[in-house]
């Protein structure tokens, strides 16, 4: 195949220089800076993972001290979830689109969007810091009082690292919020935005009003432990409890910070992909919406072995059942939208599946944990670390790779090669599973989760689990040794190499530097496969 | 082709604007992307003194007397006092939007001026009400006296008390700062009626910050003092 030519002024070579870069408010440049930063976060996440399933191949605690592994299975969740899961789909993708996906020019506030990267980059330092001299052993779910009064690590460093790290994700929802809001091109009205801008637009409703609070709960747990103050503290008739109630007010809809933007990026996968519209438009988008909004009501399910009255661990539970239904919407349309398609295996599909798949074993084994009996048996144990896995891997990684898949060719003009990409994925896929599914039948046999030591009866299941993560970790490493030889070597990917319909691929790939050479003007939705165009490979 | 660097599709009669910038196609649209976006921004600001507020709640409802009394340590008049400064300075906030929307320069220079007093006004009494605690060994922590059965739960009141107030206070000093920049740029003539967004934006922030202090007033300072005068 020839090499067709790349444009010859886009984003990348407009200018040149690291200046260029850090004083740049284009929001393709600033999704790549993000992209750079979230990779060096998933590798430090990822080495401390392997710090803990090293300890883990053996029953006895004798790869570190207990006092270690604490610090290790903290900082992995630290840097993992703050890190990587939340920003990585809205602030890499999402930057990246967005505004492509709506034709505009950039994001409505471009200098914001800039300082939200260095508001990150400043978190990040903060939190790096910490690691650095001694790192911090609270989880990374810093309850009191352990936090407050007992940990002598380093506890307020990282404190302040998610502190500055969540008004970055604040200042970029409420920029998507304002740019979906008010920077679309004309025609494009609500319903033929592509299901991604619905998914990020509620995805920004749960960062604007989830983020604040976690802010305000570390800065209370923060003041207590800094200077004495008194919020949570039960020697002076303060209530813990009410900081897991703060804290989860905002984890749990983080969780759909950080699963509601992949979700987006299937919708665009699975259609272009099976060269078909989706599958019930207004469900997808609406489910989105519904899951953002049930996502603020069921916090309390994290708590239901922390003493709360029954009564309203009940009407918690309910509403954990009830966020299954918006997400079983967008599994089911996502099949039907399979049914009968001209569907074409390339590897952002491949992710894709294995999104579907994994999501779906990640929802059910949800609903367990919903449940108050049985989660009173698996509370802590190795199953929720199976369950939430199978979420924020299986589900927002997978959909990551999906989306950077798909968006690699417009954002860097390069393809990368297909075998590669398709081993990976399914390296990632069967390491995944290796690594996780056993860890639900730990869990189901009462192993707890955070400790350095284990029965001897539970070595083969880790043995396992360990064997399944070092495969994971050869498939991460292929991804990021073939998509950085995309750059340099990778065949001239045109502006649509998946002839896929939506804006973002009406211009060239890699856009030049104000997206599009004039305003699009919109006439129909975002899906535009005609039903049976089998030809296509 | 040099039209691949910029092209703004219709040269309008905004299109020229000085302040309109590239990726927005009119000063319409401009302004109300930034507004939209000040409001997001205070529904966020909300949110954060919500999570404190629901601390307060929970702790009132559990500790009533403590909270009686831990009110009790704070000084009404004081309190009172900043509560018509705060409103006053509302009042002239709003004053200096309106000379900015009818392009009374001069005018909008001296209203906010005016605000940025009265706001240094109320950090200077709140410094004095903070260093009477300081002196009472009022604050919490490990120096924290205070007699009577329910200390602890006043520690939590004074606590909230601090962070709530305190957490206000920056806000207060950040406005101020804000202020300081949107004079500055009044004074060098850098609004006029089609434009002046900026001034409208800061106007909604001090009134935010405003409002979230009439909240705090009555929930610190007048906690059921009837039921101890009685």
């Amino acid at each position: 195949m020839t090499t067709t030519v790349l444009p010859r002024v886009n984003y990348l070579n407009v200018r040149h220089g690291v200046a260029s870069w850090l004083l740049t408010k284009d929001h393709k440049r600033i999704g790549i800076m993000y992209l750079v930063v979230v990779t060096i976060a998933f590798f430090l996440g990822g080495l401390f993972a392997t710090g803990v399933r090293i300890e883990l191949t053996t029953p006895q605690g004798d790869f570190v001290s207990a006092d270690t592994y604490n610090r290790l299975f903290t900082m992995h969740g630290v840097f993992m979830v703050f890190f990587v899961l939340v920003p990585v789909v809205p602030a890499v993708l999402g930057n990246f689109v967005l505004p492509l996906m709506i034709g505009a020019k950039d994001v409505a506030f471009p200098r914001l969007n800039l300082l939200s990267w260095y508001v990150f980059v400043f978190g990040f330092i903060f939190t790096i810091t910490a690691m650095v001299t001694g790192g911090v052993d609270t989880g990374w779910t810093f309850y009191t009082p352990y936090s407050s009064s007992a940990s002598n690590s380093n506890v307020m460093l990282t404190g302040i690292g998610v502190f500055i790290t969540g008004f970055s994700s604040i200042l970029t929802g409420l920029n998507f919020m304002v740019t979906i809001h008010r920077m679309r091109a004309p025609g494009l009205t609500w319903f033929r935005l592509p299901l991604f801008v619905w998914a990020l637009y509620a995805t920004a409703l749960v960062m604007i009003l989830a983020t604040p609070i976690i802010a305000i709960t570390i800065g209370m747990m923060a003041l207590e432990r800094a200077l004495g103050f008194g919020i949570f503290d039960p020697r002076l008739g303060g209530d813990p409890v009410l900081f897991q109630h703060l804290f989860w007010f905002y984890s749990h809809p983080a969780v759909y910070i950080m699963i509601l933007p992949p979700m987006g990026v299937i919708s665009e996968v699975i259609a272009c992909f099976s060269r078909k519209n989706v599958f019930g438009y207004s469900f997808v988008a609406f489910s989105s919406l519904a899951i953002a909004v049930f996502g603020f009501l069921v916090w309390a399910h994290h708590l239901f072995v922390a003493g709360i009255s029954p009564y309203s661990a009940m009407v918690f539970s309910f509403l954990s059942f009830a966020v299954a239904i918006p997400s079983a919407v967008k599994v089911f349309n996502w099949t039907a939208t399979l049914y009968q398609g001209a569907i074409w295996w390339r590897a952002p599909m491949l992710w894709v599946f294995g999104f579907i798949g994994l999501f779906l074993i990640g929802g059910l084994t949800g609903l367990f944990l919903a449940s108050l009996g049985l989660d009173v048996h698996l509370h802590d144990t190795y199953f929720v670390v199976a369950h939430f896995h199978y979420i924020m891997v299986g589900g927002a990684v997978m959909g990551f790779f999906a989306g950077l898949h798909y968006w690699w060719p417009k954002m860097t003009g390069r393809m990368y090669p297909n075998w590669a990409a398709t081993t990976a994925a399914l390296l990632v896929f069967f390491g995944f599973n290796l690594t996780f599914f056993p860890q639900f039948i730990l869990g189901y046999l009462g192993m707890p989760r955070r400790y350095h030591a284990y029965s001897e009866e539970f070595q083969v299941l880790n043995v396992l689990s360990s064997a399944g993560a070092s495969i994971l970790a050869v498939g991460y490493t292929l991804i990021a040794s073939y998509l950085v030889f995309s750059l340099f070597r990778g065949q001239a990917a045109g502006a649509n190499p998946w002839r896929a319909t939506g804006l973002e691929w009406k211009t060239e790939s890699p856009p030049i530097p104000d997206n599009f050479t004039e305003t699009p003007i919109v006439n129909e939705g975002a899906y535009k496969y005609s039903e049976r165009e089998i030809e296509v490979a | 082709m040099p039209d691949i660097v910029a092209s703004h599709a219709d040269p309008g009669d905004h299109a020229h604007h000085p302040a309109l910038q590239h990726h927005f196609q009119t000063l319409e649209q401009q302004q109300e992307a930034s507004t939209l976006g000040m409001w997001i921004f205070l529904v966020t600001e909300v949110m954060f003194f919500g999570g404190l507020l629901m601390a307060y709640l929970v702790y009132r409802v559990w500790y009533p007397l403590a909270w009686s009394e831990g009110s009790l340590e704070l000084d009404i008049r004081l309190g009172a006092f900043n509560t018509v400064v705060l409103i006053g300075s509302s009042l002239t906030m709003a004053l200096a939007v309106r000379s900015a929307q009818t392009g009374a320069q001069k005018a909008t220079v001296r209203w906010l001026l005016l605000t940025m007093a009265l706001g240094l006004t109320f950090l200077v009494v709140k410094f004095f009400e903070y260093r009477e605690k300081y002196l009472l060994h009022h604050i919490p922590g490990p120096n924290f006296q205070f007699e009577g059965p329910e200390a602890p739960h006043v520690q939590i009141f004074l606590s909230l008390y601090f962070g709530l107030t305190g957490l206000h206070a920056l806000h207060m000093i950040v406005g101020f700062s804000i202020l300081a920049v949107i004079t500055w740029m009044a004074h060098r003539r850098r609004f006029s009626p089609e434009w002046h967004t900026p001034v409208e934006l800061s106007g909604l922030y001090w009134h935010f910050v405003d409002i979230v202090w009439i909240f705090l007033f009555p929930l610190l300072y007048l906690v059921d003092r009837a039921h101890h005068l009685s």
